[in-house]
């Protein structure tokens, strides 16, 4: 008996916190907003010369995002 | 009880990571960003010449159009017109890339004050209040 509730508790507690995770990214990412905003204007204007001939690199050296099992 | 622990420090992960960086690397941003770049080569004289300025909200303006002589006014009108749908678009599908298109504000003023910060010397740009200086 004592032993259900507990877990019950538990649970709730688990699913008051679930919330707080996805508040966490509701917020504005002003410095990530910022980085993504520097490297598009970059390119839009091309501001950085070097960073045509680079330009296969970043491609390359991209992660492959492959799952494993 | 294991399981949920781990599933929640699972949630945290990606909350986390999802915090670090904006997706920006779709076929749409991807084409905004090609057709903004090459429109930028007629644009880059108008800024220069203190034609167009830059706008907080990350737009485009004409601030004085008789730096632009009278036959190429229309043109330029388009082009500022193209640029700031193109511009829109970007903050827009930024915003539903992360889906979060309520950033699309937010956003839109974060390219503002980086374009501001990027302009170069000579260029028209508005500062916090919306006042037209000169860079």
């Amino acid at each position: 008996m004592h032993k259900t509730l507990a877990v019950r508790m538990f649970i709730l507690i688990l699913a008051g916190l679930l919330p707080a995770c996805v508040t966490i990214n509701i917020y504005f990412p002003a410095a990530a907003a910022e980085k993504a905003a520097d490297r598009i204007i970059d390119e839009v204007w091309q501001l950085q010369q070097s960073s045509s001939q680079a330009l296969p690199e970043p491609g390359s050296s991209h992660p492959q995002n492959k799952v494993t099992p | 009880m294991k399981k949920w622990l781990m599933l929640g420090l699972l949630a945290l992960g990606l909350a986390a990571q999802a915090q670090g960086n904006l997706e920006v690397d779709t076929p749409v941003i991807n084409s905004l960003k090609s057709s903004m770049q090459s429109r930028f080569a007629q644009l880059e004289p108008l800024f220069s010449a203190g034609a167009l300025g830059l706008t907080r909200d990350g737009k485009v303006e004409v601030h004085d159009p008789a730096a632009i002589p009278l036959a190429q006014r229309p043109v330029a009108n388009n082009l500022v017109g193209a640029e700031n749908r193109d511009r829109a678009a970007l903050y827009r599908e930024i915003a539903r890339a992360n889906q979060h298109p309520e950033w699309e504000a937010d956003i839109a003023r974060t390219f503002g004050r980086r374009w501001i910060e990027k302009a170069r010397p000579g260029w028209w740009v508005q500062d916090d209040n919306g006042q037209w200086k000169k860079k």
